[in-house]
């Protein structure tokens, strides 16, 4: 694999996908301190919201320490290079967050859908285009469809208006081969001014790898998180990312130093436990579920008594979708009911 | 005698509704207007008999006079609800409003139909398919002790839901959040909605999480959700408690599958029925209060 010269852009989930890891629980301080470690490493963009996007705060996938808006006026102006992106996963946030977080300063949204329901994503892309934000179209459980239905989906997005398409392997299932069929049919069918990106999670240890595949096929934007801080046994963990594209001549603009410091010094002391493949986050990537459920199911097991990998497991022969968390507790009191 | 109703919209809802006006003893279905003459909804309403159009709700309005339309169901989107309702209005036709446009007073049968008994509206909302699902069970929590936030998942098969309610996600997702709070009780309200591209398609389901001020009252509370089943029982048979009432601290967790009669999609489609279901219970007593007179339909200026 040749990528010498490449360039792209990294963008970090820790405070978005990690929230995850912490029940949404991370300080003003916390956050504040790990994006400007983050900024003063070179990072570019850096995702900052709720584990679940904007309004993404409810007994369902769990409520913030603190509003998307406290968050986001405490670290944006903190930015001395790094922007500030915002997810909203249509359905859960409305355009009434959009507008707030557009208030706060955010320079990009990602707006997330199912990978078959891009077309719930039309008000809130139009909305993005018209405060001029940098606008992604992030196609979640990319592999849960196969790469055509993934453009026909893609296609939609683009003609809302937006600039960026993402294959979001929401479940770290996706193999490198996965990886470039969908990325390499995304970039063979848009113009160069539609950047296509790719989020990894490192459920099957496929973050790195998967990454370099979607480089290979195309993709100028890629995910991780510093420490793989985020749901599940957590994303592409960067700093490894930036020392891989060093050895290999990707242009990244990370100082792999810095960001090495970030991940020991700053990261881990936050994880509650180490962000790590388990038994239960390898089921995450193995039966395809959305890494989001992990802690949910983990704590299913502990209040009903039904091992968390049973529980995902059940979750991923229904085909459960990111953001049914509802379903966790329901999959243990029947699985329950059915021992009894 | 049956008070005569137009339905605008053929979509999804529309033609789900036809199949119950067919049936209600006292509503008769005369019109199914459109927007696309080949669209399967205005098929389906030609073969059953009614009158058609595919202009929109102005193929409807010279023809209401001389065809006595006295309830209109607007089954279109949010988007072109009140323009459709003022033309309607005009003609003094009652409004049923199906759309999340939420222009009229929320109705969830179960909860607050008798109030609206009397009230002389011209024009009433019926929330959304998940407002209708999970606003009993947030008042049946409620009535039995405060809740401070009520928060509700509605889970749909995406063959369930069409363009309009694609279109219209962020006002759903408000609209039932404000009816959780107006009709549910829930001093603080919020809605999300997911669909489900699964196949076969899965069952519309629903979460109804409540946070009570003080220590759920677990007996009162269970008593209250199954009375409460009961009455939805009565317009939508296929309305079932799947888990709960759970009770952790003071969240109160119901979960609740919604199976459709199957009347225009299959029976997974739960989330049309019930919107359908509860908008004819509505549309019935409104005839009744017509024939007796006690509801008397008024021209808007």
């Amino acid at each position: 694999m040749n990528l010498t010269g490449k360039k792209i852009k990294l963008h970090d989930n820790a405070l978005r996908d990690g929230m995850h890891s912490v029940s949404h629980q991370f300080s003003i301080d916390d956050m504040v301190r790990m994006a400007m470690a983050l900024d003063e490493a070179g990072m570019p963009l850096i995702e900052v919201t709720h584990g679940d996007g904007l309004g993404g705060s409810s007994v369902n996938y769990g409520f913030g320490r603190h509003t998307n808006r406290e968050y986001l006026e405490a670290v944006v102006p903190k930015m001395k290079n790094a922007k500030i992106s915002a997810l909203l996963l249509p359905g859960l946030g409305t355009v009434n967050d959009l507008a707030m977080a557009v208030d706060c300063g955010i320079s990009t949204i990602r707006i997330a859908t199912h990978c078959t329901e891009a077309d719930v994503s039309e008000q809130h892309i139009k909305k993005a285009r018209e405060y001029g934000l940098d606008t992604v179209g992030f196609l979640m459980m990319a592999h849960m469809t196969p790469p055509e239905a993934l453009l026909e989906q893609a296609r939609k997005m683009v003609d809302y208006g937006a600039n960026c398409i993402y294959a979001t392997d929401s479940a770290g299932y996706l193999l490198p081969d996965d990886v470039t069929a969908r990325i390499g049919l995304l970039r063979s069918e848009f113009s160069d001014d539609i950047e296509i990106g790719f989020h990894g999670h490192h459920n099957l240890a496929m973050g790195i790898a998967n990454s370099l595949a979607a480089i290979e096929a195309g993709a100028s934007r890629i995910d991780g998180s510093v420490a793989g801080f985020g749901a599940g046994a957590g994303n592409t963990p960067l700093e490894v990312m930036v020392a891989v594209c060093n050895r290999m001549g990707i242009i990244t603009g990370v100082d792999v130093d810095k960001i090495m410091d970030v991940a020991e010094d700053i990261a881990l002391p936050l994880m509650p436990t180490p962000t790590r493949i388990d038994r239960d986050s390898l089921t995450l990537g193995y039966a395809g579920v959305y890494s989001s459920f992990l802690l949910h199911a983990k704590r299913a097991e502990k209040n009903h008594g039904v091992p968390a990998r049973e529980i995902l497991m059940e979750l991923g022969r229904m085909g459960a979708v990111g953001g049914q968390e509802d379903m966790i507790e329901d999959v243990a009191l029947e699985i329950k009911k059915k021992s009894a | 005698m049956a008070i005569n109703c137009a339905m605008i919209g053929s979509g999804n809802i529309g033609t789900d509704l036809m199949a119950k006006l067919l049936r209600s003893a006292n509503l008769n279905p005369v019109w199914m207007v459109g927007i696309d003459e080949d669209s399967d909804g205005l098929l389906k309403a030609r073969e059953a008999g009614l009158k058609t159009t595919h202009e929109g709700v102005d193929g409807l309005i010279p023809h209401i006079e001389e065809d006595n339309i006295q309830i209109a169901f607007d089954a279109t989107s949010a988007y072109v609800h009140g323009e459709n309702n003022r033309k309607l209005q005009e003609k003094g036709v009652l409004v049923i409003d199906l759309t999340p446009a939420a222009i009229g007073p929320f109705c969830v049968p179960p909860v607050n139909l008798k109030e609206h008994v009397g009230a002389q509206e011209m024009n009433v909302n019926m929330v959304t398919c998940g407002g209708q699902a999970t606003i009993p069970m947030v008042a049946a929590v409620s009535r039995v002790q405060a809740v401070e936030y009520g928060e509700i998942v509605a889970t749909v098969a995406s063959k369930s839901a069409g363009p309009g309610t694609r279109k219209n996600i962020d006002e759903f997702t408000q609209t039932t959040a404000r009816a959780v709070e107006e009709i549910g009780g829930a001093t603080k309200g919020k809605a999300i909605i997911i669909l489900n591209p699964a196949e076969p398609p899965l069952m519309m389901r629903d979460t109804v999480h409540c946070l009570t001020e003080t220590t759920p009252d677990q007996e009162a509370i269970t008593k209250s959700v199954h009375d409460m089943l009961a009455e939805v029982n009565k317009y939508v048979p296929g309305y079932r408690l799947k888990n709960g009432p759970i009770f952790d601290g003071n969240r109160v967790s119901i979960f609740i599958e919604v199976e459709g009669l199957g009347d225009y999609l299959p029976k997974y489609a739960g989330n049309l029925d019930i919107m359908t279901a509860a908008a004819t219970r509505t549309a019935e007593m409104f005839a009744e209060e017509i024939e007796n007179g006690t509801l008397k339909l008024k021209k808007l200026a």
